[in-house]
């Protein structure tokens, strides 16, 4: 099987793969307004201050939208299949896109209440992924 | 009638041979496209003063202005490589009219497409597209996303919100086949039943493999002038009436209300520059790489509320002989998509239908066409406003 695609991180990205590495989620928060935002951008887009932050988040969130990927894009993703994409609304504002984990794809759905957790795919670096709080929730 | 010194009209339109075309190079499908966009227009290639065209994703070219100019055997006064992504060939018309209305050239040649089916296999587009920027190479390649798993966050989000159903996604995908049934030059012809394209194979859910565009080899290339140059040709010319643009989001992941893209401000944009409101165009080509996105385009191109675009594509409505037939030439879906240029047959076709040249599938007197591209994930977006007539919709 073919490698997983890795994360290259440059310097604007290098906190939220360290952050990973170290079993966090850290996302950019604007020292101007305090408000978060990803994916990391040059200015923060709520008051256009350069003054960016990384702070650590609660990786609490919920299910804003979800796919189950039934053809894999590449062969490093053909054993995986079916697998749920899914785009996480974090509590503190962010969105991002993720895999959701350690359930059922079937059962996936938008609402769900989410955790972050990592999938280590190589030495030292390490990819955060959701997993459901309660697979009965909504 | 007045001419004014400088406005721009659209003289000429071609395509090479669109679907599975063996054998032929991007520059070669390209060639047989702009050969027969300059006969359409009634001149010869050392007429042409202008270029412009798209990147390929079949050909690593420093600058594909240059190359094709080049290859062509032009030598423009002003040339361009323009890159919108899927809207790139919407973006191409509102430039060449620039250029000739500020005087820069006086006759552009737009011209893209590409050998993308021909070129690889079908598992290497799929890998290259995937990983060829419409995820984000940091925080979306790595969890797999297909590309159409990124417009299928859309339609999962939609389906909730509004409750759109895969049934109506199939008619969108339904309709523009039957008018690729009445286009001879379209890749995908037989006809398809909502059936068919529910119980094709799952994707990425909702989508089945018939909700997304298919991969083919082809070109498109149209001829913008000087009005007065147009003057006495045999082929109607066809006038820009409005344009705009729009951006909401780089990547999906990052875009907190996926539902309503940056066509909202690029629609408003055109009307607001044509003078008309969406009840006065009578065909409208709108961009469909995957059947959600011409739900969602409808909406917040103001067809219809947001919402309702499930509901507004039932009935026949879009399909041929509807009170709005879409994208007429069969799109993406059914029609070509030769990639990165597949919107461009979408302009070709709105040309075509305002010259009354559509054959079977011609929309009856239409006299407006709204063109749509759509590049990225749903995130630039581009619109023009094309009319038979030099001024508006006639009294
Ligand atoms: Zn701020």
């Amino acid at each position: 099987m073919s490698e997983r695609p890795q994360p290259n991180p440059d310097p604007a990205t290098a906190p939220y793969w360290t952050g990973a590495s170290q079993r966090q989620l850290v996302m950019p928060q604007c020292e101007a307004c305090e408000a978060f935002h990803f994916y990391p951008r040059t200015l923060c887009p709520h008051c256009g201050s350069q003054a960016i932050r990384w702070s650590p988040v609660s990786g609490f969130g919920s299910i804003y939208s979800m796919t189950v990927v039934h053809r894999a894009p590449s062969p490093a993703f053909e054993g995986l299949v079916p697998y749920v994409v899914g785009l996480v609304a974090l509590d503190e504002g962010p969105h991002l896109m993720s895999n959701i984990v350690n359930c059922e794809p079937a059962d996936v759905h938008i609402g769900q209440k989410v955790l972050a957790t990592f999938l280590e795919l190589s030495d030292g670096v390490a990819l955060p992924v959701f997993e459901p709080i309660d697979k009965k929730s909504s | 009638m007045t001419i004014a010194p400088h406005r721009a009209v659209i003289s000429g339109i071609g395509e090479s041979r669109v679907g599975r075309v063996p054998g032929r190079s991007a520059l070669q499908l390209q060639a047989d496209a702009a050969l027969a966009a300059a006969a359409d227009a009634g001149i010869a290639f050392h007429d042409i003063d202008g270029l412009m065209t798209t990147p390929l994703r079949v050909e690593r070219w420093n600058m594909p202005a240059g190359v094709v100019a080049h290859q062509l055997g032009l030598k423009p006064n002003y040339l361009s490589t323009v890159d919108l992504a899927g809207a790139s060939g919407v973006a191409m018309i509102s430039q060449a009219v620039q250029a000739i209305e500020a005087g820069l050239c006086h006759t552009v040649l737009c011209v893209a497409g590409q050998n993308l089916l021909s070129h690889k296999s079908r598992a290497d587009a799929v890998k290259s597209m995937a990983e060829g920027g419409s995820a984000h190479p940091q925080f979306e390649v790595p969890y797999g996303p297909l590309v159409p798993s990124l417009y299928a966050l859309i339609a999962q989000r939609h389906m909730h919100e509004f409750g759109t159903t895969p049934e109506q996604l199939a008619e969108v995908a339904v309709a523009i086949r039957q008018h690729a049934g009445l286009n001879p030059n379209a890749h995908k012809r037989d006809p398809l039943t909502i059936d068919d394209v529910l119980s094709s194979r799952m994707i990425t859910t909702p989508l089945h493999v018939l909700d997304c565009a298919i991969v083919s080899d082809g070109a498109a290339a149209v001829i913008v002038t000087r009005q007065d140059r147009a003057q006495g040709h045999k082929t109607k010319p066809v006038y820009l009436h409005g344009q705009g643009f729009g951006l909401r989001h780089s990547h999906i992941g990052e875009h907190k209300d996926i539902t309503t893209t940056g066509a909202v401000e690029s629609g408003a944009a055109a009307f607001r520059s044509a003078g008309v409101t969406p009840a006065d165009i009578d065909v409208a080509q709108i961009y469909d790489c995957f059947t959600i996105t011409v739900i969602v385009e409808l909406e917040d191109l103001g067809f219809c509320p947001k919402g309702e675009g499930g509901r507004f594509v039932e009935g026949g409505r879009i399909r041929p002989g509807g009170a709005l037939p879409i994208t007429t030439h069969g799109g993406l879906l059914s029609g070509g998509h030769p990639g990165l240029p597949g919107g461009f047959f979408h302009v070709v076709e709105a040309i075509r239908q305002l010259r009354g040249e559509a054959g079977q599938r011609q929309v009856p007197d239409a006299e407006l066409a709204l063109v749509h591209g759509n590049g990225g994930v749903a995130s630039v977006h581009a619109t023009l406003i094309l009319g038979s007539q030099p001024h508006g919709r006639a009294p």
